[in-house]
């Protein structure tokens, strides 16, 4: 039930970041670009298999561990992609002002 | 384990968080003398690694002290030691001619300049997938900085839509890196070798699904057809120092696949063996006839060389995509040549299309160029660099890819692409050529009387620095060849990179 509920999710998010990255309008496609990062996020942590309750570092009582890596995984895409949105929706309102207008081939007509 | 293996990561990031830190105390002067000693430090790091690594030793260097397959590793292996060398041969004269206003332009230009360094650096040196992803963004976002550095209208719109691809790149390398680890768990790229042969039968369909999307990312950082539609745009519009450390960076998308390529999937890894050869070598000729179609319709010079740095990538992955030790190693004699090649062809145009007034660097009759003798001349060996003619180092490599080339089954493919392209090559130059330097109507711009020598020769020195490396690869071809056959012998036998990696 939970991986179908996950797949879901991740497919659903995939479809609308890769349908709004399409798009010809700055704004749309940065918001494409977030949908798909958040998408590869859920992605990476269900690669450590979808696990309820269980540490995911050593300890005496537990029976079975949770898979630690994809969670420094996930840690670091977060970082790495906060950074760039932060960067592209900077460098798309300079592309507005600089080019008078928000279509990504700084076209007025389209 | 030495500490050597990891300088060249840590040097640049080092030099230019000092940079960072101490902005706003330093003189540009003082500013500028550091970015130039790290680069300067950088190449001697670079030939102290080549002196460990000749002999075929394969260095590790584990960070932290976490035992493989566990921690992250750095590998230093011929391979990635001549690509660090290339990369600070390249990094020195761009550096040189960024000195010379550039980074005045704008804010920041020598702490993006040497992290762009890092990024390259880590990227060739890492034996972990994911840190490769994480080195790749690195250089990457420093690569926006730089690219964008000047501002500008066009500058703006091209890196636009360099950063948007990008991004969307990088999304489909993790989902890539997601997929090998679910299914292999493991992201140590000795590790993921050994695990790639054992892969049961019925998981082999998404391991080939993630290495494909794999593959695709690195050719869009090549900018292999038909994914090089963002490489024009972004080359021609950015400053020259920029433009010319760029020529590095799809080479380091062709290193990727070759590295992935004979790594994981070369001879050992059972089904999966091999997958990328239906497609490397339509892909790479492709590229090359494209490329080369770009160049005959450029309408300016600096879009010219952008898409001579495309047909470049497509002679450089036709070499890797033979597979055979013969051609890699003439992949790897020709990727200095282009990197050098169209590093000081776009320090070139810089300076004619400051000279040329308000026609910059378009094809139309423009005004009589100053220093026209020394320009017109450093043009006419550039373009023959890039198109290959004898006896540069162009044309040793295009004749070492043809050689290797013989015993291969699409042997007339080749043969067509490699001469037509080149036969297309030499028209093109010739044509701007003559347009830029002969077919002058105006009289010379006010400001363009002849410079005095001294000036110019400061002027020019970072693309002459450029051509004499172009001429000691013909000098000293001998040993090169020596040297690529030699790397092509070590990717080749993967097994010796497992073995120093996994039980050092």
């Amino acid at each position: 039930m939970m991986e179908a509920l996950m797949a879901l999710v991740i497919g659903v998010l995939t479809a609308c970041g890769v349908y709004l990255t399409l798009r010809a309008r700055t704004f749309p496609v940065v918001l494409g670009l977030t949908f798909l990062s958040y998408a590869v996020n859920l992605f990476l942590f269900t690669m450590g298999r979808l696990t309820i309750g269980r540490p995911p570092i050593i300890h005496w009582t537990a029976a079975d561990y949770a898979d630690p890596l994809p969670q420094a995984l996930v840690l670091t895409a977060i970082v790495i992609s906060f950074a760039m949105t932060a960067f592209v929706i900077m460098l798309s309102l300079k592309a507005r002002e600089e080019l008078g207008n928000d279509h990504v081939d700084g076209r007025d007509d389209a | 384990m030495s500490h050597l293996i990891i300088a060249p990561v840590l040097l640049p990031l080092f030099a230019g968080l000092l940079l960072l830190l101490l902005r706003s105390v330093l003189s540009v002067r003082i500013h500028r003398t550091l970015s130039l000693i790290a680069v300067v430090g950088q190449i001697g790091l670079a030939i102290a690694l080549l002196s460990r690594v000749h002999s075929g030793e394969i260095l590790t260097y584990m960070l932290g002290g976490w035992i493989p397959p566990f921690g992250i590793v750095l590998v230093a292996d011929r391979l990635s030691v001549w690509m660090l060398l290339i990369t600070a041969l390249l990094a020195l004269p761009a550096l040189l001619h960024g000195v010379r206003g550039t980074d005045l332009r704008g804010r920041h230009f020598h702490i993006l300049f040497q992290w762009q360094l890092f990024g390259l650096s880590g990227a060739f040196l890492t034996g972990d997938l994911f840190n490769l992803f994480v080195f790749f963004e690195i250089l990457l976002l420093a690569s926006y900085g730089l690219l964008l550095h000047g501002g500008g209208r066009l500058r703006t719109r091209a890196g636009l839509h360099f950063v948007i691809i990008n991004l969307a790149g990088s999304t489909l390398f993790l989902f890539a890196v997601g997929t090998l680890y679910g299914i292999l768990g493991t992201l140590n790229m000795a590790d993921l070798a050994r695990q790639v042969a054992l892969v049961p039968a019925e998981h082999l369909g998404p391991v080939k699904a993630a290495s494909l999307l794999l593959f695709g990312v690195f050719i869009l950082k090549s900018a292999l057809i038909p994914l090089h539609l963002w490489l024009p745009a972004a080359y021609a519009n950015t400053s020259a120092p920029v433009a010319a450390l760029f020529a590095i960076m799809t080479k380091l998308g062709a290193y990727a696949i070759l590295r992935i390529d004979t790594l994981i999937f070369g001879s050992s890894a059972g089904a999966l063996a091999g997958m990328l050869d239906a497609w490397l070598l339509p892909l790479a000729l492709l590229t090359l006839v494209i490329g080369m179609l770009g160049v005959v319709a450029a309408s300016a010079l600096r879009q010219q060389i952008a898409y001579l740095v495309v047909a470049s990538v497509g002679s450089l992955l036709t070499a890797f995509a033979l597979g055979s030790a013969a051609g890699i190693a003439a992949g790897l004699y020709y990727l200095p040549h282009a990197t050098f090649a169209a590093g000081a062809f776009f320090l070139l145009a810089d300076a004619i299309a400051s000279r040329r007034g308000g026609f910059d660097d378009r094809f139309e009759p423009g005004v009589v160029l100053a220093d026209r003798k020394v320009l017109g001349g450093l043009f006419f060996v550039v373009a023959m660099l890039s198109v290959g003619l004898p006896p540069l180092s162009g044309f040793i490599g295009k004749w070492m890819t043809l050689q290797a080339a013989l015993p291969h089954p699409s042997l007339p493919w080749i043969m067509a692409s490699i001469l037509g392209t080149s036969l297309l090559g030499i028209i093109a130059m010739a044509r701007s050529g003559s347009v830029l330097f002969y077919r002058a109507e105006a009289a010379p711009v006010d400001s363009a009387t002849p410079l005095r020598v001294g000036t110019r020769t400061r002027e020019l020195l970072p693309a002459i620095l450029l051509l004499l490396l172009c001429l000691a690869l013909v000098i000293w071809a001998g040993p090169v060849d020596e040297f690529a056959r030699a790397t092509a012998a070590q990717l080749l036998q993967p097994e010796d990179y497992i073995r120093a990696v996994l039980e050092p």
